[in-house]
C-alpha cells in the first residue's frame, strides 16, 4: 500500500479586516457578545477577489515552497460553499490560471467538511495508481453569501484559503492512517446558503432567487457536539491509536464554545485541541488547512506528529482524517 | 421520576455547565439572570438532559427559571 504525506502546506487571506467593533457599527451587537459567545474577534473580508483568486494564491504559494513545477499536478481539487458560479467548477477557474495543463479539476462540496472529504477524495486517488501529485485547496468568500442583515449569522463568517500539496510515496513516517465521514442528508434544511428554487410558471417566468446564508444554531451546534466526538472516536480507533496518542486535534473552526465541548466529551486536555478562530471567524472549507499550515509555521507540528483533522457542517456532513504529518 | 429527582439531574448539569456551586442552583433561580448562562449555555443544559433522560427539549421552549425546566422535563418523561 502506498503511503500519503502532506508535502507542503500554504494559506491566503484578504487584507481587509473587519472587527467586532466595526459590525457593531452596522448591526445591533458587541465585541463582548461575539467573543463569549463564539471567540470570534475579527474576520478578514475579501473585497472584490472571487474564491477562485483567494485559492490562485494559496495554489501559487504552494507552488513556491515546494519547487514543483505547475504542470507536474496530476489533480487540482478546491473545497468550497462559495464558489465563483454553478459552472466552471472554481478547481478549473484556479488550473486554467495555474497552467496546470496536465491536471484535471473540480469542486468538492461539503461545506465545512470539505476540506475533509477532499482527503478522502485524494486518497483514493493516490492509491488507484496513476495520480501522483494533487493539491487540494480549501478556499471561501462567504461576505458574498451572508445575510448581512440577520446578526446572528453575519458575525460568525469570514473569507480566507488554505491548502496542501499531496503526494504518494512509498517510504517515510508520513501516512493517512484512518478515517469517518458520515453524511446526514436529512438534516440538510439546518443550514443552507445559495439556496435556489425553480421558476413557478412558464412562460410567464419569475424572477430566479438564489437565498442567502440560514442556519438553525441549536441544531448545528447539537449535532456538532454529538457527531464530531463520535467521528473522531471512530476515526481513531481505525488508525489503530487512541486518543492519548493523538498530539493535536485540528478541528473545524465554527465557535470556541463546540471546540471546548468536544474537548470535554472526549476528555481531552484543552491544549490539544488548537484555534485561531479569533483571528478569522468561520472560513468553512478553509478552516482546517489555515489552521494546520499555521500550526506548522509556528513549528509545532513537526514531521512524524499524530494529527487528527476534523470538520462539520452543512449538508450536514461531518470528517475525521487521522495522519501522521 | 420524582420532582426532586428531576431536580438534583438538572442542578448537577447546571452546576457542571455553568460552574456555579450547588448551594446557588434553586427552583426559584433564573438561569439567564442570576446563574449567569447564556443561549449556548441553555442549549448545552437541554442537551445533555435530553442525552442522559432519552427525552426531547426544545431550547427555545419558555424556561426561564430552574423550576420552569424542571416541570418541562417532567412533562417530557411523563408523556413518553
Amino acid at each position: 500500500m502506498k503511503k500519503i504525506k502532506i508535502v507542503e502546506t500554504a494559506s491566503f487571506v484578504p487584507q481587509k479586516i473587519v472587527t467586532n467593533d466595526d459590525l457593531s457599527q452596522i448591526m445591533d451587537t458587541s465585541d463582548e457578545w461575539i467573543k463569549t459567545r463564539t471567540g470570534i474577534k475579527q474576520r478578514h473580508i475579501s473585497i472584490g477577489e472571487n474564491t477562485s483568486a483567494l485559492c490562485l494564491h494559496v495554489a501559487q504559494k504552494l507552488l513556491e515552497k515546494s519547487g514543483w513545477e505547475a504542470d507536474s499536478i496530476d489533480l487540482i481539487l478546491v473545497a468550497t460553499m462559495s464558489p465563483d458560479s454553478y459552472t466552471p467548477a472554481t478547481a478549473a477557474l484556479v488550473q486554467g490560471k495555474l497552467n496546470a495543463r496536465n491536471a484535471l479539476a473540480f469542486d468538492i462540496s461539503a461545506a465545512c467538511s470539505g476540506f475533509i472529504y477532499g482527503l478522502k477524495v485524494a486518497e483514493k486517488f493516490l492509491q488507484q495508481g496513476s495520480t501522483k501529485r494533487i493539491m487540494l485547496i480549501g478556499g471561501e468568500v462567504l461576505s458574498k453569501v451572508i445575510d448581512w442583515s440577520d446578526r446572528t449569522s453575519a458575525v460568525l463568517f469570514g473569507d480566507g484559503a488554505a491548502g496542501v500539496l499531496l503526494e504518494s510515496q512509498v517510504t517515510g513516517d508520513s501516512d493517512f492512517l484512518g478515517a469517518s465521514l458520515h453524511t446526514f442528508g436529512e438534516f440538510g434544511d439546518k443550514l443552507e446558503a445559495g439556496k435556489t428554487t425553480a421558476i413557478s410558471s412558464f412562460p410567464n417566468l419569475s424572477e430566479h432567487h438564489i437565498k442567502a446564508f440560514s442556519m438553525s444554531g441549536r441544531d448545528v451546534y447539537t449535532f456538532a457536539t454529538h457527531r464530531v466526538p463520535e467521528s473522531i472516536v471512530q476515526a481513531v480507533k481505525t488508525a489503530g491509536l487512541s486518543l492519548e496518542e493523538i498530539d493535536y486535534f485540528v478541528l473545524h473552526q465554527a465557535n470556541s464554545r463546540i471546540v471546548k465541548q468536544i474537548a470535554k466529551k472526549l476528555a481531552q486536555p484543552l491544549a490539544k485541541f488548537p484555534m485561531n478562530i479569533a483571528e478569522y471567524g468561520n472560513t468553512s472549507a478553509a478552516s482546517v488547512p489555515l489552521l494546520l499550515d499555521e500550526l506548522i509555521a509556528q513549528g509545532k507540528i513537526k514531521r512524524g506528529a499524530k494529527i487528527a483533522l476534523s470538520g462539520f457542517g452543512g449538508g450536514l456532513t461531518v470528517g475525521t482524517q487521522v495522519i501522521i504529518y | 421520576m420524582t420532582e426532586q429527582e428531576i431536580f438534583e439531574k438538572v442542578k448537577g448539569i447546571v452546576v457542571e455547565q455553568l460552574d456555579v456551586d450547588a448551594a446557588d442552583v434553586k427552583m426559584e433561580s433564573d438561569i439567564k439572570n442570576d446563574l449567569e448562562a447564556d443561549s449556548l449555555d441553555v442549549f448545552e443544559i437541554m442537551n445533555e438532559l435530553e442525552d442522559d433522560l432519552d427525552i426531547k427539549l426544545e431550547a427555545d421552549e419558555n424556561v426561564k427559571t430552574i423550576k420552569d425546566v424542571v416541570d418541562y422535563v417532567k412533562k417530557e418523561i411523563d408523556a413518553k
